[in-house]
């Protein structure tokens, strides 16, 4: 690898501007990224990141604007020009197809002639010499769906610098992963800047940025707005920064009155049509009053935890109350009838489950409550109550923009999740289930959300959040449940949590 | 990121849109008519005018938007709820031998007021039974709808033929049809309707079975968009996921769609045996179905949008029938090509001029 003189900027941006129709996505950007360092992008959701990594990877075209790579005046029309100055991308989402092998993978889209054999073993060769120079080893020869998550990602930076990439730019690379894999991605990404790779760090956890970056520019609606040295910063200020105004990391509350259990969960288990055991075992009391965290990496069962509380699963085995009523697998529940017992349910996915991005705002805030009144008279649905009821939650939620008529998937994540929230808070229910309260929302919203969750607790209502986010669960939880591979592995009190304690068992390595 | 272009307003929507696929399907047309030797000017001016241009001619044009309401309104339904119903056809075939049926057994007791109403029930309860046997399939069973509502149509073709030959001919007739049905079950036509109001119109086909039509029309958009169930409906329609965690049963939504949607169908019936034929006969969808669903693609499976649409097929059936009649080199297949090519416009490319009027009206927003 060839070293860069400092002076010329890997990549410059110069006054980048893009709209999408009346959407001022990215306005007048500009920014260097110097070779052989790693560069932070922060930003809340809708800030322009995303918008403007895909300019620079040629996935948009940006306005008016212009790009420079080492050097150079450049034009990006595809990811194709992208690849051919080096640039490589490493989505959130794996693009990896799980049945191949590491090293099928790694050929897919360069495969290198008619014939596979001479394209693979040109491959194997380079991958060899990918992992000695990166200390990226991996087997070529694992089927990727054998790997774990972590080792999937590695691939997919493997299969960027296989195509010759000199510049690496990750979006939220840490999504799906624990912390212990966290930190070996960014001692892997020290590893690549030391041989010279220019790595950007594309993310909204400021303690990442703390944790990886030489320099870290931050972007507000559209603009950067500010730049800086990482050691010259703090999260408080990044966080101030991104939002605009000053933010409380920390969350306020007071020490958690519980009362009676309203939901109880005996040796609850969840087993699919293929006989895998989604879940096993479960066992929870959520009491009046409590805020109950569960963590876990992704997919180990928190979704089907949260489905078959709701109602919308019935569970294989075990045994549910739920406000004084025993559901069972003979016996399960459903939506309408948790609802009815007092029990709502925000749910992980809102755009998939929480909301019908077709609907009318007005119609999502009354998704699941639209039977019997307030909202149905005489058999017809009340518009003009239903629209009432919309802007009083946008109101008392600070939905923006406040209007009722307007399409639901035309607001942003922030403001849908505040609506969906709104809508479940607003029955004052009895018991509140939160999946990944905020997932893809801004920081000013997610202050505003915790301070909501912690709200309903203290009017006495018992709230079950499942979060991924660690820090999420850490500063709102009042008990910590740890799952792993679908069941419960261990009970922590947050004041005695560490995220290495909860990180390992969350890996399933410490059944505390 | 957001969508780079916003949605099209609702007017532009189910109003505008069309418009523009119509005048696209006619500018291929005119070119087609062109390189047979036909003034294509001529030719539209002869279809116009088949259509609307006298009385007679207007009452055979509502007479087949009738038909085609229904039959768009009842695949418009089923699609809110995000089913493809392909089974128009056999649900009006059903549909019409559920009112033939009530009306040859009750006729000679009943009067007017009691059988008609009772009559049309029928139709809706028989296309709607023809509806649910699939739906129950989908439902339960996981049958793919598309796949048994198009069997369902050949089951009730044959199931009619069986019938007609064998147990409902009329004693002594030649042809399969059934005995005529005494006046008390017949629907009025509009020419006789409006006579005795004094007003004189050429008779014609049309009969007061467009007020039902009218009626369904707007029953079908209060449902969809002012009751609970329509709510539920178009939720599951649009998002299945969020359906169930609103409480939806996503099996018996599937069953009222589809029951729905088979009632709606099943009026064509009405319309035909009770409006015109006044006797069971085979064969009276004659298409109906099918094209019900180029009628709700075309009306945006809105109400509004299908009775516009609902009038221009069967201003095209009307025209078209009175242009091969005019021009002899324009044949019957020709202006099934005609029809082809509104369809196709308005139903399978009827995306394409989108862009370019997001395009156009975001410009002149700006």
């Amino acid at each position: 690898m060839q070293a860069l003189t400092p002076a010329a900027a890997a990549i410059e941006l110069r006054g980048i501007d893009k709209s999408f129709g009346v959407v001022h996505a990215v306005r007048g950007v500009s920014l260097r990224i110097e070779a052989g360092t790693i560069t932070g992008i922060v930003g809340e959701n809708g800030a322009g990141k995303s918008t403007l990594m895909s300019i620079l990877y040629g996935l948009y075209r940006a306005d008016a604007g212009e790009i420079w790579v080492d050097g150079q005046p450049v034009e990006m029309t595809s990811p194709r020009d992208a690849i051919a100055y080096g640039i490589g991308m490493v989505h959130q989402h794996f693009m990896l197809i799980d049945t191949f092998t590491v090293l099928e993978n790694m050929v897919l889209g360069a495969e290198g002639g008619l014939m596979l054999a001479g394209g693979l073993a040109a491959a194997r060769a380079e991958l060899v010499r990918l992992g000695r120079d990166y200390g990226l080893t991996i087997d070529p020869d694992a089927r990727v769906a054998d790997l774990s998550v972590g080792e999937q990602q590695r691939v997919e930076i493997l299969k960027v610098l296989f195509r010759g990439a000199r510049t690496l730019i990750l979006d939220e690379p840490s999504a799906v992963l624990t912390p212990q894999e966290t930190d070996r991605l960014f001692r892997i990404l020290q590893t690549l800047k030391a041989r010279g790779v220019t790595v950007v760090l594309i993310t909204h956890k400021l303690r990442e940025i703390m944790a990886a970056t030489d320099r870290v520019y931050v972007m507000r609606q559209g603009q950067i707005v500010a730049e800086r040295r990482t050691i010259d910063t703090g999260t408080e200020d990044l966080a101030e920064l991104m939002v605009g105004r000053k933010v409380r990391l920390d969350l306020d509350k007071s020490p958690s009155r519980h009362g009676e259990i309203l939901l109880q969960a005996e040796h609850l288990s969840l087993i699919d049509g293929r006989g895998v055991r989604l879940l096993d075992d479960i066992g929870i009391e959520l009491r009046a009053g409590e805020i109950v965290g569960i963590a876990g990496v992704t997919g180990n069962g928190q979704s089907e935890l949260l489905q078959v509380l709701a109602g919308i699963r019935p569970p294989s085995g075990g045994r549910l109350t739920v406000c004084g009523h025993a559901l069972d697998a003979r016996h399960p529940g459903n939506p309408a009838e948790m609802r009815t017992l007092g029990l709502a349910h925000v749910p992980e996915d809102r755009l998939r489950q929480g909301l019908v991005a077709a609907f009318e705002a007005s119609e999502t805030s009354i998704l699941g409550y639209q039977d019997g009144p307030p909202f149905t008279r005489n058999y017809l649905l009340d518009g003009p109550a239903v629209g009432a009821h919309c802007a009083r939650l946008m109101e008392r939620f600070d939905v923006r923009p406040r209007s009722p008529s307007l399409r639901s998937s035309s607001f942003s994540g922030g403001n849908q999740q505040k609506l969906v929230l709104a809508r479940e808070i607003a029955r004052q229910p009895k018991v509140l289930l939160v999946g990944q309260p905020t997932r893809g929302v801004d920081i000013g919203a997610i202050e505003f959300i915790h301070r909501e969750l912690v709200k309903a607790r203290d009017a006495g209502c018992a709230v079950l959040v499942v979060s991924v986010e660690l820090d999420e669960i850490l500063s709102l939880a009042d008990r910590i449940l740890v799952m792993f591979a679908g069941r419960i592995v261990g009970e922590v009190a947050p004041d005695r949590a560490d995220e290495r304690r909860l990180g390992l068992m969350m890996a399933g390595a410490d059944a505390a | 990121m957001r969508a780079p272009r916003r949605p099209l307003p609702t007017w532009a929507e189910i109003v505008l849109l069309p418009l523009v696929n119509i005048a696209l399907a006619f500018l291929v047309v005119g070119v087609i008519v062109a390189i047979i030797g036909v003034d294509p000017f001529h030719a539209l001016r002869l279809l116009v005018v088949g259509a609307i241009g006298s009385s007679e001619s207007t009452g055979y044009t509502l007479y087949y938007a009738t038909n085609f309401a229904f039959t768009g309104l009842a695949v418009a339904v089923a699609f809110h709820a995000g089913l493809f119903n392909i089974g128009g056809e056999g649900q009006a075939y059903i549909g019409g031998l559920g009112c033939g049926l009530a009306i040859l057994a009750l006729d000679g007791w009943l009067p007017g007021w009691l059988l008609i109403p009772l009559a049309i029930a029928a139709s809706a309860l028989f296309g709607a039974a023809w509806a649910a046997v699939p739906a129950w399939a989908q439902a339960w069973r996981g049958s793919h709808i598309v796949i048994t509502t198009i069997m369902f149509n050949f089951v009730a073709s044959a199931l009619m033929v069986y019938l007609m030959v064998n147990v409902l001919i009329a004693p002594g007739s030649m042809t399969p049809q059934s005995r005529t049905f005494a006046p008390s079950g017949r629907i009025p036509a509009m020419h006789d309707a409006l006579a005795a109001i004094g007003i004189t119109v050429a008779p014609s086909a049309l009969n007061l079975t467009i007020v039902l039509a009218v009626l369904c029309c707007v029953g079908v958009w209060v449902f969809l968009w002012h009751t609970p169930w329509g709510y539920a409906l178009r939720t599951m329609g649009h998002n299945p996921e969020a359906a169930i965690y609103a409480g939806t049963n996503p099996r018996r939504m599937t069953m009222l769609a589809m029951c729905l949607s088979g009632a709606l169908a099943g009026f064509v019936g009405v319309n035909e045996l009770m409006g015109v034929h006044h006797r069971i006969v085979l064969d009276f969808p004659a298409g109906y179905g099918f094209a019900g669903i180029a009628v709700a693609l075309m009306g945006r499976s809105h109400p509004l949008g299908i009775a516009l649409a609902a009038l221009l097929f069967g201003a095209l059936q009307q025209g078209g029938t009175e242009l091969a009649f005019e021009i002899p080199s324009i044949t019957r297949e020709m202006v099934v090509v005609i029809q082809g090519l509104v369809i196709l416009f308005s139903g399978a490319l009827a995306h394409l001029p989108r862009p370019w009027l997001q395009l156009l009206l975001a410009r002149r927003a700006s």
